[in-house]
């Protein structure tokens, strides 16, 4: 099989070190793409190439990972804040703290800022139920948000480097 | 030793090994229990829950294919309770499925339209009726209508894990997930063998090949067009069971005779094109032995690969690109037959190659493509102008009314007339290689085959293992025979020599057959590998009727060997080297020889790297 010519060395060195915690073989697939969102925002297509072939398995097997899980997808902004939006949540007031967010950010959601700084994205469940309405900014959860907390949680991301 | 466990199923008992699957055990029972995403050659996933059945002691229904029974118990299959549900699957499926049935390419051998006639289930009232959109028509072999698809899952599997190449695939979440390919790119542009071993197992006409019989009833009805056709083997022994007939029943000479009542002006036998494959792989064999083992060259390494499987050879080009060196340079038989009917056959019939239409009858989608590609044209115009798969045959003749039934039998036209035995076994796993050794061990020894194998019959190559080795010691040489004189000095340095061979069927066989000679492993010291794209060879491929199951390939194989016995039986050649239309080939046309400049230039062929890197410039 061929390595695809990919020109991002960034991403080549990053799965490099991926595939050296976390194997070469297809039980990576997840742990690695993992990472890669982490680190590049937005899976690209190179990516996607490149891992298919370091890992053996058909392109088609990692898109179809990167399209099952919601947390593999998005675009390339910095920081993702995903808003739950099940019962619990939007009982609790998850549309205020929304509607806030989307003010803030000033688009609508799954786009980034013009900065590429934030995107929001509204989600199922992600198990804060005991303290909705909750967030997930990037890899953290952020329990009992008021609108006022999530006005002053876009104007401090605004100003953070990508988490590592 | 096996625990045996007694299944009671609908009260009829019958003893089991432990861990068989309630869909096993009901079939030694004898009880048939209706399956969408079971097939016989892939792994089960239970995932269209038709097959569920009550377990005693369960509250909830199982699927039978994924259950598998380790004690004794009672099944019932055929409660109102089961019942109900299998016609609630069918009702979702069916108000999903378009309301085409009539104008569909599987009507009739339909795997859902046929449960839901069972199950009195018709399209949902409310269903909106779309046109046909058929997604992926750049691709010249095999076509996708996404509407047709159940979500089975079988050709994915079947892509991903029976033939290794994981093309199809599935992708998305939920009520949107669905079968793609990779960032939903037309199989044109994807890694793509075409050997349809996709539509062989869908249920449904959401896999098709790509259908080009309107143009040829135009061509037919055309007087001043002067349509050919060559028929391969496997198609033969298969098409019977698109007409009602038992798998395996051969039908070769029925067939020439509803071929030219459906208009064809010529029949020819692709196995002739086979004999001239033999003749040349032989003589290609030879010389790469003696550049490699005496010459000490490499540059045409060993061992030789065969090249008469076009999704083969795709296959090669996109994953082993630099491999193709061990590729033999012959075209296929299609391919070879294709040349010889727009060059010599035109000149000898006084007509413009533009004139003829040139088809042929083929087990095969991958065929399709082949016949498109660039190299192998004259004058910009394809050699083989359509390749037609059985089934497609089979439609024409029925919406002609033409049957096989009550058929007279009829030989085939001249000049090319007569194959041999030889050449009628290329439609099955080994055939090939089984045919080469015929011709290669006469022609080195001096001696018959039958010295070396009874009847000729090579039978360590026959049967359906998926990689299969044989070894042959030349003990004797004889004087270089007139064919081979221009190639070889003499034959003495194969004195002694040990030719191994191996069989390889399906490309999931080939891969590992592939990564062994790439690590320097027991294949990369063989002289010659036959290689088949599809499980079983031709008889096996994608566009071979439906449905297909080890035992249905079984019984095409043994019509396919039974002919190669009765030309044996009944006077005609079965050694490619002593048919008398090939020999006279190379008297009259091929004048320089097997391997000459003639040949070269018509029967031989270039391979083209591809890798398997999809749209570099997106």
């Amino acid at each position: 099989m061929l390595t695809p010519p990919v020109a991002d060395l960034a991403l080549v060195a990053d799965l490099d070190a991926l595939l050296a915690e976390h194997g070469a073989d297809r039980s990576a697939l997840l742990p690695v793409l993992a990472g890669l969102r982490r680190r590049h925002g937005e899976i690209s297509d190179a990516a996607m190439q490149l891992v298919a072939a370091r890992l053996g398995i058909p392109p088609v097997e990692v898109l179809g990972v990167v399209t099952f899980y919601s947390f593999l997808r998005g675009g390339s902004a910095r920081h993702v804040v995903r808003v739950c939006r099940t019962l619990a949540c939007e009982l609790a007031g998850a549309p205020d703290v929304w509607a806030r967010l989307e003010r803030e950010v000033g688009a609508p959601a799954g786009e980034a800022t013009s900065d590429g700084a934030v995107v929001v994205e509204r989600v199922h469940c992600i198990g804060r139920c005991d303290h909705a309405p909750a967030l997930l900014v990037d890899d953290r959860a952020l329990d009992d948000v008021t609108p006022a907390d999530a006005a002053a949680l876009v104007a401090s991301l605004r100003g953070e480097a990508r988490p590592t | 030793m096996t625990t045996q466990v007694a299944v009671d199923i609908d009260g009829r008992r019958v003893t089991i090994p432990a861990g068989t699957t309630a869909l096993d055990a009901a079939d030694a029972a004898g009880v048939r229990i209706p399956t969408l995403c079971h097939h016989p050659d892939l792994r089960d996933v239970g995932s269209c829950r038709l097959c569920m059945v009550e377990v005693e002691g369960q509250a909830g229904l199982q699927a039978a294919c994924t259950y598998p029974v380790t004690a004794d118990l009672r099944l019932r299959t055929d409660s109102p309770r089961v019942v109900d549900a299998r016609r609630g699957v069918l009702e979702l499926l069916m108000g999903e499925h378009p309301d085409r049935c009539p104008e569909c390419v599987r009507t009739g051998e339909c795997e859902l339209q046929a449960l839901a006639t069972e199950y009195g289930v018709g399209p949902a009232p409310a269903r909106v009726s779309r046109p046909l959109q058929l997604v992926d028509l750049l691709g010249p072999a095999v076509t996708v209508d996404l509407d047709a698809c159940i979500g089975c899952l079988r050709c994915v599997r079947t892509c991903a894990e029976l033939q290794d190449l994981g093309i199809l695939g599935v992708v998305g979440r939920g009520s949107s997930t669905a079968v793609s390919t990779y960032l939903g790119l037309p199989l044109a542009e994807v890694s793509c063998i075409a050997c349809g071993q996709c539509i062989n197992r869908c249920p449904t006409g959401a896999l098709r090949p790509v259908d080009r019989t309107a143009e040829l009833f135009a061509a037919l009805a055309d007087p001043t067009k002067h349509v050919v056709i060559q028929t391969a083997p496997a198609p033969r022994a298969a098409i019977g069971e698109e007409f009602g007939f038992e798998p395996g029943t051969p039908l070769t000479w029925q067939l020439n005779t509803a071929l030219r009542r459906l208009g064809f002006d010529r029949v020819f036998d692709t196995s002739f094109a086979a004999d001239l494959t033999v003749i040349e792989e032989g003589a290609e064999l030879l010389v790469r032995l003696y550049e490699n083992l005496v010459l000490g060259s490499s540059t045409h390494p060993l061992p030789l690969l065969t090249s008469c499987s076009p999704g083969w050879v795709t296959d090669l080009e996109h994953r082993d690109p630099d491999h193709l060196a061990h590729l033999s340079s012959c075209r296929s038989p299609q391919q070879m037959f294709g040349s010889l009917i727009k060059t010599w056959y035109a000149q000898q019939e006084g007509r413009d190659p533009a004139d003829i239409v040139s088809v042929s009858l083929m087990p095969c989608t991958a065929k399709k493509f082949e016949a498109t590609r660039p190299e192998l044209t004259h004058d910009g115009r394809p050699d083989v102008d359509m390749a037609l798969t059985t089934r497609e045959l089979a439609a024409m003749m029925r919406a002609r009314g033409i049957g096989l039934a009550d058929v007279p039998a009829s030989d085939f036209d001249d000049p090319f007339g007569t194959a041999s035995g030889s050449g009628v076994i290329f439609g099955v796993t080994g055939g090939v290689m089984e045919s080469a050794l015929r011709t290669v061990i006469e022609l080195v020894t001096g001696r018959p085959a039958e010295d070396y194998f009874s009847h000729a019959d090579i039978t360590p190559v026959r049967g359906f293992e998926g990689v299969r080795s044989i070894e042959v010691t030349l003990d004797r040489v004889g004087p270089v025979p007139p064919i081979l004189a221009h190639l070889l000095p003499n034959l003495e340095w194969l004195r002694g020599t040990t030719l191994r061979c191996a069989v390889a069927h399906g490309t999931a066989n080939a891969h590992a057959v592939m990564e062994d000679l790439r690590a320097g492993g027991r294949f990369s010291t063989y002289h010659f590998i036959e290689v088949m794209a599809c499980p079983g060879g031709c008889l096996g491929g994608g566009g071979q009727p439906v449905p297909t199951s080890a035992t249905v390939r079984a019984a095409r194989a043994r019509s396919i060997y039974a002919e190669d016995a009765r030309y044996g039986q009944t006077g005609r050649a079965r050694k490619s080297h002593e048919n008398p239309a090939v020999l006279r080939l190379y008297r009259d046309l091929l004048t320089d020889g097997p391997g000459g400049p003639t040949s070269h230039r018509l029967l031989h062929t270039t391979y083209t790297g591809r890798g398997t890197y999809v749209g570099a410039t997106r």
